[in-house]
């Protein structure tokens, strides 16, 4: 099977994997009761009325280990051709995967030190 | 993909367009291939029950047909069946659609895997790419919907998402990084036959456990399960879900473990190897199932016996020594596996090689694993005694300290 074959299927199923979830959800829409009422429908919360706006922002906390995982995630992409290649690699381009890593495992231990890493 | 190619053939024999008749053969492969996880998933609900409350010392379902085995389609009838609640307040698309993207990326990730040496749906060159690729999506969904029930326990789960199941990708993909670098492809057919001679679980034990302890928190699961933490935020992500919907995000999890048991199993332990897989595709699938299998009730077994942990003991537990361990796994094995090579005392190929063959390389790898693997656990007790002591002095000091006040 040719690669635009393979992504051929791979975007059908995407299209076709919804349908799936939604088959279910779809036949209770056509048997489940509506009684819909002002209480029934307003936010849960435990026994008094939901306070203040929910959509805040969030802590800075998450956002600086968001930050710190999307530079490991990207620069992780760059180490699986790394890896694929390395049974037939040079020693030159071993030398430069170990260099990438040690620069990664570097950024790690600023985070750390920075005391990024503490929960607050 | 056997069939189709076959089928297809045949539609074109027999007049069809040729457009037409591979649009179909591809359109019955995604069918083929889809029905797999829906069958599976209907069990695996049962299957998770039942073993649950036995684990619990309870009975778990049994009215319902023979072992309580019906028990999942009469649920099913019931969520059918309930009234489902949209509240005012919440953003309605991104409310119906979380559901959706939650099951269907789980569905979507059975498109990569190989249920024999020829039978799968597609063998992508970067399948093992792909599929921590999908299974992100349903990250993404978790924190949609609860970012879009617009309620506070909701909200807190959505944070605790962003925090748990972002940072445990870390060492996940680090250790998917040595199955990888050891069959020299992303390909999870290729990954399974680079196995012939050692299961890659033997060579190092040490990614395995981080892939296991990670994929654990990246379904959610306890001890991670903090996004859905009852007794603290009701269900979490999920509070304002009911009826069918909720009943696609409890699937979806469910199928999601079951799924990583699967890509463990060919990672890890071999896939469908086995004493006389060749012989049938039969046998390759039930070799691949039982693994899968005997991983995913291990995960049961864990889920149900261990408390939950803190949030500041999570993040710990993966930025401070997963991530840092995991970096070294992958520095340590590539390094000597290189150094085996060097020497030719190792394959430059593992497709084919024969277990003597392998037999060096393996007490390298393994013995270098277990030495870490023990100067790691060491280690661990250490921290775990200085933590408990420190909290007893904690306790001590708290009691004095009210004692006094009362004796005041």
């Amino acid at each position: 099977m040719n690669v635009l074959n393979e992504w051929a299927f791979i975007g059908l199923f995407a299209l076709l994997a919804p349908v799936f979830p939604a088959l279910p959800i779809a036949v209770a829409w056509i048997f489940r009761p509506r009684k819909p009422n002002v209480l029934k429908s307003s936010t849960y919360e435990c026994g008094v009325e939901t306070i203040g706006d929910t959509w805040v922002q969030f802590r800075v906390q998450y956002y600086i280990y968001g930050l710190i995982f999307l530079v490991f995630d990207v620069e992780m992409v760059f180490l699986f051709p790394w890896a694929v290649a390395y049974n037939d690699m040079s020693l030159f381009g071993f030398v430069a995967g170990f260099l990438f890593i040690f620069l990664l495992t570097d950024a790690l231990f600023y985070a750390w030190n920075k005391k990024a890493l503490e929960w607050v | 993909m056997e069939i189709c190619t076959g089928l297809c053939a045949l539609m074109v024999e027999s007049g069809a367009n040729s457009g037409l008749a591979q649009f179909m053969s591809l359109l019955i492969g995604v069918l083929l291939v889809s029905g797999v996880p829906l069958v599976t998933v209907i069990i695996l609900i049962w299957v998770e029950r039942k073993i649950a409350a036995r684990i619990q010392d309870r009975i778990g379902p049994n009215r319902v047909g023979p072992w309580g085995l019906m028990q999942t389609f009469a649920d099913m009838v019931k969520l059918i069946l309930k009234e489902d609640i949209t509240p005012t307040a919440a953003d309605r698309v991104l409310y119906n659609a979380s559901p959706l993207v939650s099951f269907a990326s789980v569905v979507l990730l059975w498109a990569v895997i190989p249920f024999t040496p020829f039978h799968f749906g597609v063998d992508l060159e970067i399948a093992a790419l792909f599929f921590v690729a999908v299974a992100s999506f349903g990250t993404l969904s978790v924190m949609v919907a609860g970012w879009a029930s617009n309620n506070k326990y909701a909200l807190l789960g959505a944070f605790r998402v962003v925090a748990l199941l972002v940072s445990y990708e870390v060492p996940l993909v680090f250790a998917l990084l040595i199955p990888v670098m050891l069959a020299g492809s992303m390909s999870l057919v290729d990954i399974a036959n680079a196995q012939s001679g050692m299961w890659f679980v033997v060579l190092s034990p040490l990614a395995f456990l981080i892939f296991y302890i990670s994929s654990q928190a990246e379904t959610g699961r306890a001890p991670f399960d903090l996004i859905e933490a009852e007794s603290e935020l009701v269900a979490g992500f999920n509070i304002e879900y009911s009826g069918m919907k909720f009943g696609m995000f409890f699937a979806a999890e469910f199928l999601h473990v079951f799924t990583n048991g699967i890509l463990m199993a060919l990672l890890f332990f071999g896939g469908w190897k086995g004493p006389f897989y060749y012989e049938s595709p039969l046998i390759a699938f039930f070799w691949l199932g039982l693994k899968g299998s005997i991983i995913y009730l291990t995960t049961l077994w864990i889920r149900n016996t261990v408390p939950r942990l803190r949030i500041d003991q999570i993040m710990a537990f993966n930025w401070k020594f997963l991530v840092p361990l995991s970096i070294g796994n992958v520095v340590l094995i590539s390094a000597l596996l290189k150094v085996m090579q060097e020497l030719q005392l190792s394959p430059r190929n593992f497709v084919g090689a024969s277990v003597p063959e392998m037999l060096p390389t393996t007490i390298v790898l393994f013995l270098s694993n277990l030495a870490i693997i023990i100067y790691i656990m060491g280690m661990l007790r250490k921290r775990g005694e200085e933590m408990r002591v420190s909290s007893q002095q904690t306790r001590r000091a708290f009691v004095q300290a009210s004692g006094s006040a009362a004796g005041d």
